[in-house]
């Protein structure tokens, strides 16, 4: 569904490039001097036709609803409105619902169903009304503009700069929108639980949320657990990945034939391609019973939720990512350093040992930095694979829950959003975030110097 | 001395290839244990079990009235009529094995080979053939689950009766059908044209894959032109001051954000802020889209790095502007590695799950999207709803919609490839 004005905006930007165009060519002589093409005048035309009128409709559009919704609150009668803020939304939700001819299971005042019909009539009209209105002054000064003295052509391509501009800003403004987002809701989060009380409690179970006149449970929201079972799966996963992952990429750099090279490298990099839900599944319909029934014939017992199947499903996933960066910083090892070594008589493996490895040593930790972020970060195969119940253990076999599988459980199917609970989520978002940040610069970091070092 | 001391030195170096080969081929293993394990479960989803139905299209149930009025029809006792000929099939087992009669619960236990929505298969064939009520006619329905699972061996029959899903009496029951070729193999066609169900035989992942289409559309509208311009502003017009190196650093560091953050950031700014409607393609592509946003930016960055500065120097040299030469001669240039970028970028965003987890895209929702704007779910969400599900028929199924997945992704990653080769320069 595309607005009405829309249409109109398209359709006058159509006709103002063609009359600009021509406009253009009466009133000017073009020579080498003149500040474009006619196509250039036409643009020009065009583009203060359609932007700032449809810019405005956007924004009308988007804020308009915000101020309705406050006036049909207010409309509605002081008895029956209710305290709380949900039930506000909830009442003000089934006022819209009605308005636009649904029906609605709970009661609502009539009057402030026709006030916002009313309201919303209104902001039609004059949004509508308006953007034609903006639309066709820009078009008639535009117009006015075109004379030889104009350089259409620099105006286009300093307007194209500002959206070339304005695009790269996105992404600052995505960083700033999950800063602002996860910090927002964390400092209301720390208003209810002690900062330290989450970060060493020893006890998680968020699902006894704290409510107003509720004693507060104290250590409900421990988070120290949580990151101990991420730790632990992680450093599974690291077990697995590490060394697999190291040799990897120090055979293919060093050892293998070019051909060999050319096959195996974009095979182990389809491990990375595969989606994350299927390693979940993987983990949850194989590995986990493998390692249940593995255990039980050996005599003791394990969960078919236990860390060590998360785990280790995890770590093949990260492989491909600690090879393929391994095998750059090993490949980028000047040849030199290589020859010396062997000219003083020292074997391919001692060479790679005693020299390429210390040469490589700190894009190797960088990668293994990246892959460990991955690995916190990772969400699919712990909610497949890992447990809810929040223990503190050392026993890989036992059921561990992670951060993300907290994220996820807490916010999942809950509608309401002003509880602890949902908070308590976004306390978890905020330290997942600051703690994989952290790893990532640091390894960005190692990885420019150590490149600099020998470009 | 030396002699033995170097032969000390050639068994390490030895070992330490071996090591090197261990680990690749350990690699390879997983991977062919992970893509095998999948394929063997999954593959036979793609095939189902119906059973051919003598039905007796009774004008007295179907259409009482005679007046062949398809409203009408539409709300006879459709069940009447399909549990009928159900156990027409049970009496004609029982008059084989010389049985008097089936007691209830046996009955229970035989409409249970047949799938809950046999009715729904009947009366859509009685209103397609309106012309035939009156008539016996054979109509194939979808045997349920169970029987699937059986005939497919993916059932343990040597277990106990009372461990197992399956009763003795089911088995025979089945194998008098199969003996009396009522049962058959089919491709399963409904796999692919139906939404998700309660039931397994009956779900679809054709929702999921308009959704998860959806959403890759939202995506790619909303990523590529701003992930391209904001390459090029980078790139080609940036000043070198602090705060371009700002935004450098900061997509560096956006690529590697887990995926889950961005759900949260979804859920707080797309959800609760604009009040887009949850589950949706709409909001649900807008958060992939943030997400794959660093991606097609530094790969169009790179693409449009190698192309060489000459070309933008002789541009100029005829007398081009920077932004003439940027868009009539680097682009078309860049092209090529721009979308095998996004192409990348796009395989990404369709197996991502875990920030659609957020906006409320794993949900239970039958019907098939219609814009972007309907509850929806997407492909890995219905394999991951699926693979939750207690059912054994779900396991199949979730292989197989892994499959198709995969499949999706092989093809995207394919044409990537493809299109780097062909367009691939050396300057």
């Amino acid at each position: 569904m595309i607005p009405l004005p829309i249409y109109f905006i398209i359709f006058l930007g159509i006709l103002s490039y063609i009359f600009g165009k021509n406009r253009s060519k009466k009133k000017i002589t073009f020579n080498k001097n003149t500040g474009g093409q006619p196509s250039h005048y036409g643009y020009y035309c065009l583009i203060w036709v359609t932007v700032p009128s449809v810019i405005f409709f956007l924004l009308w559009q988007v804020s308009s609803n915000h101020f309705i919704d406050i006036a049909t609150i207010n409309s509605i009668p002081k008895e029956i409105l209710p305290k709380d803020v949900t039930l506000q939304k909830l009442l003000l939700e089934n006022i819209i619902i009605v308005a636009k001819g649904g029906k609605s299971l709970a009661e609502v005042p009539s009057e402030s169903v026709d006030y916002f019909r009313k309201l919303k009539f209104i902001s039609t009209v004059a949004s509508y009304s308006s953007t034609l209105i903006i639309s066709l002054i820009f078009c008639f000064l535009s117009f006015r503009k075109i004379d030889p003295s104009l350089m259409a052509k620099n105006a286009i391509e300093r307007f194209i700069l500002s959206v070339l501009f304005i695009s790269s800003v996105v992404a600052i403004l995505t960083t700033i929108g999950i800063i602002m987002s996860l910090i927002f809701e964390t400092t209301k989060f720390f208003n209810n639980v002690n900062f330290f009380d989450y970060l060493f409690g020893l006890q998680w179970s968020p699902q006894t949320a704290l409510r107003e006149g509720q004693v507060a449970a104290e250590g409900a929201f421990g988070a120290l657990p949580v990151f101990a079972g991420t730790f632990l799966i992680t450093l599974i996963a690291m077990l697995l990945a590490g060394p697999i992952g190291l040799f990897s990429a120090i055979y293919l750099a060093e050892y293998a034939s070019p051909i060999t090279r050319k096959i195996i490298k974009p095979t182990i990099e389809v491990l990375a391609g595969v989606p994350t839900v299927v390693y979940g599944f993987f983990a949850a319909l194989v590995v986990g019973p493998f390692i249940r029934r593995t255990c039980e014939s050996l005599g003791f017992s394990a969960s078919s939720e236990s860390a060590l199947a998360a785990g280790l499903v995890m770590g093949i996933m990260i492989i491909p990512f600690i090879s393929s960066l391994s095998d750059d910083v090993i490949s980028a090892v000047p040849q030199s350093l290589r020859e010396a070594s062997y000219g003083v008589g020292a074997t391919k493996s001692e060479t790679i040992k005693k020299v390429i490895i210390p040469a490589a040593l700190p894009g190797i930790v960088a990668s293994f930095m990246l892959a460990i972020s991955r690995a916190i970060g990772e969400t699919m195969i712990v909610v497949m694979a890992a447990g809810l119940s929040a223990k503190l253990t050392a026993n890989p076999l036992e059921s561990v829950t992670t951060v993300t599988v907290q994220i996820v459980t807490l916010l999942v199917g809950d509608h309401e959003f002003d509880s602890t609970k949902t908070m308590a989520a976004f306390a978890l978002g905020i330290t997942l975030f600051l703690m994989t940040l952290l790893l990532n610069i640091i390894a960005l970091r190692v990885v420019r110097k150590y490149r600099e070092k020998y470009e | 001395m030396n002699k033995d001391l170097l032969k000390k030195r050639y068994k390490k170096e030895k070992r330490f290839i071996l090591i090197g080969r261990i680990a690749v081929s350990l690699t390879i293993i997983f991977l062919v244990i992970l893509l095998g394990s999948i394929l063997l479960r999954g593959i036979s989803g793609f095939y189902t079990t119906n059973i051919s139905l003598k039905t007796n299209l009774l004008e007295e149930i179907i259409d009482p009235a005679q007046n062949k009025n398809a409203d009408e029809i539409f709300k006879a006792s459709w069940r009447k009529v399909s549990r009928t000929a159900i156990y027409n099939i049970l009496d004609d087992y029982n008059d084989s094995k010389n049985i008097e009669k089936s007691t209830r619960k046996e009955k229970r236990d035989f409409i249970r080979l047949f799938s809950r929505s046999s009715e729904f298969y009947v009366r859509d064939y009685t209103l397609k053939n309106i012309n035939n009520i009156g008539e016996v006619v054979t109509i194939n329905v979808p045997a349920s689950s169970l029987v699937d699972q059986y005939l497919k061996g993916k059932i343990d029959i040597n277990l106990d009766e009372s461990n197992r899903p399956i009763s003795d009496a089911q088995i025979s029951w089945i194998n008098f059908m199969v003996e009396k070729k009522m049962i058959e193999k089919k491709f399963n066609v409904s796999f692919f044209s139906n939404g998700d169900s309660r039931n397994s035989e009956e779900a679809g992942i054709l929702g999921a894959m308009v959704g998860s289409f959806l959403a890759l559309m939202v995506t790619i509208i909303a990523a590529f032109p701003l992930g391209v311009m904001s390459a090029i502003y980078l790139e080609e017009f940036a000043p070198k001051n602090k705060f371009t190196n700002l935004i450098e650093v900061n997509i560096n560091n956006l690529a590697a954000v887990p995926s889950i953050v961005f759900g949260l950031l979804g859920l707080a700014i797309f959800l609760n802020f604009f009040g887009l409607p949850r589950s949706s393609p709409l909001a649900g592509g807008l958060v992939l889209a943030l997400m794959t946003l660093p991606t097609i930016i530094i790969s169009s960055r790179v693409a449009i790095k190698s192309v060489p500065p000459s070309i933008r120097e002789a541009a100029m040299g005829v007398g081009a502007s920077k932004m003439q030469s940027v868009f009539h001669h680097v682009m078309p240039l860049a092209i090529p590695g721009i979308l095998t970028g996004t192409i990348i970028g796009m395989a990404r965003a369709l197996g991502e799950t875990a920030p659609l987890l957020m906006m409320g895209m794993v949900a239970f929702i039958v019907d098939v999207p219609q814009s972007i704007t309907d509850p929806s779910t997407v492909l890995p969400a219905q394999i991951f709803l699926w693979s939750d599900q207690p059912e054994r028929g779900f396991e199949e199924k979730t292989a197989s919609a892994t499959i198709i997945l995969l499949g999706f992704l092989l093809t995207m990653n394919a044409l990537a490839v493809f299109l780097r080769y062909k367009y691939e320069r050396k300057w």
